[in-house]
């Protein structure tokens, strides 16, 4: 079946991006509950159940509060920039996910339509060009406040997402390099012939969450809006609708971070241990199943990330600089090299691309993996952080005791 | 002077976040599927493990003798005692020589819930109760009169343990 031509790919592009904006938007609304009720239920509370069955309308109610709210300009800001901040947050925020495919092609009378709103020729270089974009509607918002706290929560915001861009883009290098393209249908195919990306690129699987966690400035690294020093960060001044947009951005973000990281090492919409659900001819019934597929994992994201929320305390700021610049990024390139030589390796012995080719990577990596694990943590995997140094500490008590 | 930053030299064990970090998850995760302590105030007012005290001191209620009648015989020891001058007491007096209330009002919006006016009451009439859902729309709605006090169906509070009378 060709692909839709036409007067069509216009009208399906449209009702395609409707469809994903309005799912998108349901998601996040959505997630805001799970994030309180997470919250809750780590705590040992209930959180929020009482608006709606198990409190699902919440962000029904809290969507309402926000339209009627009181839309505050605080005086001595620069008029434009706060106005224009919100809407330049949740641009990127939304728009970033458009080159994400979901689902495996849908057969329509018109043609083959595939699932990204644009399946663009540069698909991963759009996602670096627009995810990093999001950054200017963090920085105006605090600059355009007129406020030290909002400027300080903006600065931190730049600093971080440029520090963790460049992790972030070396891990990604390395899947780039196996996928021997950019656009994310190929990242997808590639996975599908062989392994899930994250066992032959371990390292740069962990370099990459660690990265996407800081991008869409989630604990432990929401310096930016770090409520203990700074109040609320970039967002202090802003009320109602415009604080909306930057939560729904944030939001947005992790959506898109989670899909990211499900696209480019957990094979996509692809459904493990067959190839039924990525060989023509395709189906609806097939849409669905690798719809499902996709969207089991991204949730899954999505539920580690409030895991980790209410998990981990919040880094200081030259912590966050250093775990970037000194651990993050070297790791990264390191490993780009690695990956490099060894897929080098494989290529000049005409190993063909497959699932021989993915374990031979899949060794590597996970041995470098363990290396620099047992590297990080000297190898005292039992036992709480510092243990042996108490130890020390101890055996020196009991020492200077005897000789006293 | 420059500021700077007191950075602790700690062993690496200490600055690995990567152990410390799973372990935090993993007890995240079980507390997550743990017994949630929550009471469903509204629908529940007392779980197992919390419920009012029975010494609790809430809302007056006026104990009523078996014709019907307040016990108060208006000698007017509650509004003396009362240390928020929230009793309102006009004692009137029968064709028999018998004492009984004209007026008697609580202010509950002024009361403090001392329960000295149950200790002091000879007759055991006026009583503070194990109950605490005193909400009004006006300043005027917390003033109880006797006909009110006397329809609280609330239990009253012993104020003292009965087995440990002394507080001992």
């Amino acid at each position: 079946m060709r692909p839709v031509t036409g007067a069509a790919f216009v009208w399906i592009s449209v009702v395609k991006i409707l469809i994903v904006f309005g799912g998108l938007l349901t998601l996040i609304a959505l997630w805001t509950w799970v994030e309180r009720r997470g919250a809750g239920w780590i705590q040992n509370r209930l959180g929020p159940n009482r608006v709606g069955p198990q409190g699902l309308l919440q962000p029904a109610a809290d969507g309402l509060k926000n339209f009627l709210k009181e839309e505050t300009l605080p005086p001595f800001s620069d008029r434009v920039l706060f106005i224009l901040a919100p809407i330049m947050a949740f641009t990127p925020a939304l728009i970033t996910f458009a080159v994400v495919p979901f689902a495996a092609p849908l057969p329509t009378p018109w043609g083959l339509v595939g699932s990204a709103i644009a399946n663009l020729p540069v698909g991963f270089l759009y996602i670096l060009a627009i995810g990093s974009l999001g950054v200017y509607g963090v920085v105006l918002a605090g600059w355009s406040s007129n406020n030290k706290y909002s400027l300080l929560g903006g600065l931190r915001g730049s600093a971080q997402l440029i520090s963790y861009e460049i992790a972030m883009g070396l891990s990604a290098v390395a899947v780039l390099i196996l996928a021997g393209n950019i656009t994310m249908d190929d990242i997808v195919a590639r996975q599908q012939q062989s392994l899930w990306f994250v066992l032959p690129l371990f390292v740069a699987f962990g370099t990459f969450l660690i990265a996407s966690f800081a991008e869409t400035n989630r604990l432990p690294f929401d310096l930016p809006e770090a409520e203990a020093e700074l109040i609320a960060g970039y967002h202090t001044e802003y009320s109602a609708m415009k604080f909306s947009m930057f939560y729904i951005a944030e939001y947005s973000n992790m959506v898109t971070a989670s899909a990211l990281m499900v696209t480019l090492f957990f094979g996509g919409w692809d459904i493990p241990f067959t190839a039924w659900d990525n060989t023509p001819p395709w189906t609806v019934l097939k849409s669905v199943a690798t719809f499902a597929a996709f969207g089991v994992k991204v949730l899954a994201f999505l539920f580690a990330y409030v895991w980790v929320r209410w998990t981990l305390p919040r880094f200081r700021f030259d912590q966050l600089m250093d775990l970037g610049w000194k651990v993050l990024l070297p790791i990264a390139l390191g490993y780009v090299m690695v990956i490099a030589v060894a897929v080098w390796a494989l290529e000049s012995r005409h190993v063909a691309f497959g699932i021989p080719y993915a374990l031979v990577l899949t060794v590597v990596s996970v041995g470098l993996g363990a290396v620099l694990l047992w590297g990080l943590d000297r190898n005292r995997v039992i036992g709480g952080s510092g243990a042996r140094q108490r130890g020390r500490w101890r055996a020196d008590a009991a020492r200077a005791r005897s000789e006293g | 002077m420059a500021i700077t930053v007191k950075t602790l030299a700690r062993p690496e064990a200490e600055s690995s976040y990567v152990r410390a970090t799973l372990k935090g998850m993993a007890l995240t995760f079980r507390h997550l599927l743990a017994r949630k302590w929550t009471m469903q105030y509204p629908e529940q007012t007392s779980t197992a493990d919390w419920s009012l005290s029975k010494r609790w001191r809430g809302t007056h209620r006026m104990a009523t003798d078996e014709d019907g009648k307040a016990k108060c015989v208006a000698c007017g020891l509650c509004p003396q005692v009362c240390p928020a001058n929230c009793i309102k007491l006009i004692p009137g007096e029968d064709e028999k020589g018998n004492r009984y209330p004209l007026v008697y009002e609580i202010d509950e919006f002024r009361c403090v819930f001392c329960g000295y006016c149950q200790e002091v009451c000879p007759e055991e009439a006026i009583h503070v109760g194990v109950h605490y859902e005193n909400a009004e729309y006006d300043r005027a709605g917390f003033v109880y009169d006797l006909e009110r006090l006397m329809r609280q169906p609330h239990e009253v509070s012993t104020l003292w343990d009965p087995a440990d009378p002394k507080g001992e």
